[in-house]
């Protein structure tokens, strides 16, 4: 199970980063996620005439930055898939070896955790060297940075197993479901906004979400006073904001086992396996 | 005999094709599937409308966020519509080369009598077809959701600016699609990276005018940049005073970008094509 692990974390590296030479990898792993947090500073900027040390500055910024791993994680295990039996169409081959498939796309996802890491500390560290942005390792409550940080990469890892599972069945965009999921959590979620800012009826979708309560630990270790600063889970304490996200995990946890059970099942029987649609 | 050779000429569907004929039934030929996948596959409306509609949703939930002026959340609406365009020159013009090699089509294009361009015109045609469809949907709804109120000064230079915005892009995507012919897998990435930053440096979601003179004008090589700018300044009460150059110059300077583009892509091509003959490159998989 672990030798699955860490031979599709080797892989996924591999996949991720040897299609280009290591400087050209390193400009996009910067230009990438600079470029996507620059649309927002600009529109910042321009609304509020360059008040980046305020608290609404920080809540954006670092939701936008941590989201990357939402996009990478979940939904790069989810593409994984769709690479596997599209592209290189290795997917059988991981099926006849004696690999644990749900390990092995968590492996996959572990890549993509790694590629990830690089661009959100670039992100930071560019927020706090030219936008005032107050985060200081000095300051940071590592206490409730670092368990934050491991359950939230695992109940990412688990709603990627989920996606992935429903990718195994499904022929087309199935290379889309990844990207849609992240895109409609980046906005149910109050990613870059408060929930309060949502239409009342959309807010309890966010409010369900474990991705929410993540953001919003990440957001309090890195820089205090965001806490205070929206009402939206200001009533929630730190010791009970993880213990909430380490339920939602565990949910989200025995989700993907059953959908990965099912899905697998679906896909053996029905010879989906080795599909190649060419969509 | 419906298709092949007679005289030395070649036929098609039954009918004598060469010259303009042929290029001209090229270019529908490749651009039907384009047309017809809006009827046969409907899941399109979920993941070409709705999932850009999301990405919008949240721009806009930001600038309201920060109490901003009710025509930004328009320029967003806009930003959003017009960049289905530009991701649909991405993907499906530039890296669609890349897709046909992968699944073996390109070197049936290459054999066939048909001109190269006249796909690449195919190829443009449908997707321009398919993208305003998505694109005025992302609007209309967009402009329901948040109650986006036009001002619209002028018919005539909005569609001059719009159309010629499509032409300068589209002709821009068949040059894409022509040095894309080179690449392999890393063609897929580079696309990638094209996404966030040209939005960025086009004002996507906000006016290009926030930036200097000469980074604007420097990002004005991509066509969506001025017809962002131009149309933007047509459809709202305050987008001339937010605009980066004068209208005309806008939509002058796209009609320019037009042509180099399409000569372009013309001359890249004959080269790339003949290039990647020669480098035996174009039945070649490297996933």
């Amino acid at each position: 199970m672990w030798a699955s692990l860490k031979t599709a974390t080797w892989l996924g590296w591999q996949i991720e980063s040897n299609w280009a030479s290591p400087a050209l990898f390193a400009l996009y792993s910067i230009v990438k996620p600079l470029t996507s947090a620059a649309i927002l500073v600009v529109m910042f900027g321009i609304v509020t005439e360059g008040n980046f040390g305020s608290t609404a500055f920080s809540y954006m910024y670092i939701g936008n930055a941590f989201y990357m791993y939402v996009g990478a994680v979940m939904a790069g295990m989810a593409q994984a898939v769709v690479d596997d039996r599209e592209r290189f169409r290795t997917l059988k081959s991981m099926y006849v070896a004696p690999v644990n498939i749900p390990m092995y796309l968590m492996g996959r996802g572990v890549a993509r955790f790694l590629t990830t890491t690089l661009s959100v500390a670039i992100t930071l560290a560019f927020g706090v060297a030219f936008l005032q942005l107050q985060v200081s390792p000095s300051t940071v409550r590592w206490g409730l940075f670092l368990p934050a940080l491991v359950v939230g990469i695992a109940m990412l890892a688990t709603l990627g197993l989920t996606l992935a599972s429903i990718v195994l069945v499904i022929a087309h965009n199935s290379w889309l479901v990844g990207e849609a999921v992240a895109a409609a959590l980046y906005l149910f979620c109050g990613a870059v906004f408060p929930l309060e800012v949502l239409p009342w009826w959309v807010r309890p979708v966010g409010y369900l979400m474990p991705v929410t309560y993540w953001l919003e630990a990440v957001r309090r270790s890195l820089v205090g006073g965001v806490a205070t600063e929206y009402p939206t889970l200001a009533s929630i304490g730190d010791v009970q904001l993880l213990v909430l996200l380490g339920v939602l995990t565990v949910g989200s946890g025995a989700i993907a086992a059953a959908t990965f059970s099912r899905c697998d099942r679906l896909a053996r029987e029905r010879g989906l396996i080795d599909r190649t649609t060419n969509y | 005999m419906a298709d092949g050779t007679r005289g030395g000429r070649w036929t098609v569907g039954g009918g004598r094709s060469s010259g303009w004929r042929l290029f001209a039934r090229t270019a529908l030929a490749r651009a039907y599937p384009r047309l017809i996948m809006n009827v046969r596959e409907k899941w399109w409306m979920v993941f070409d409308i709705l999932l850009p509609l999301v990405a919008v949703c949240a721009y806009v939930f930001v600038y309201r966020a920060n109490n901003a002026p009710a025509d930004l959340i328009g320029f967003v609406i806009i930003g959003g519509a017009m960049s289905a365009y530009w991701m649909n020159v991405l993907w499906a013009m530039g890296n669609q080369l890349f897709w046909e090699k992968e699944t073996g089509n390109l070197a049936l294009y290459i054999m066939a009598p048909g001109s190269m361009m006249a796909i690449l015109l195919g190829m443009a045609l449908g997707g321009m077809f398919t993208t305003t469809v998505r694109a005025a949907s992302i609007l209309a709804i967009g402009s329901l959701l948040f109650d986006v109120h036009f001002a619209v000064s002028s018919v005539p230079l909005l569609a001059a600016a719009f159309v010629l915005a499509l032409v300068a892009l589209y002709g821009m995507g068949m040059m894409f699609a022509s040095m894309f012919l080179l690449l392999g897998r890393e063609g897929w990435h580079l696309v990638n990276l094209a996404q966030e930053p040209v939005f960025l440096l086009s004002g996507t979601f906000f006016p290009i005018r926030s930036f200097n003179f000469w980074v604007a004008a420097g990002a004005s090589i991509v066509p969506l940049t001025l017809a962002l700018d131009a149309i933007r300044q047509l459809s709202f009460a305050s987008g001339a005073a937010s605009g980066f150059l004068d209208v005309r110059t806008e939509v002058a300077a796209l009609a320019g970008l037009s042509v180099v583009f399409l000569v372009a892509a013309r001359i890249s091509l004959r080269q790339l094509e003949r290039l990647a003959i020669a480098e035996g490159r174009l039945t070649e998989s490297r996933a």
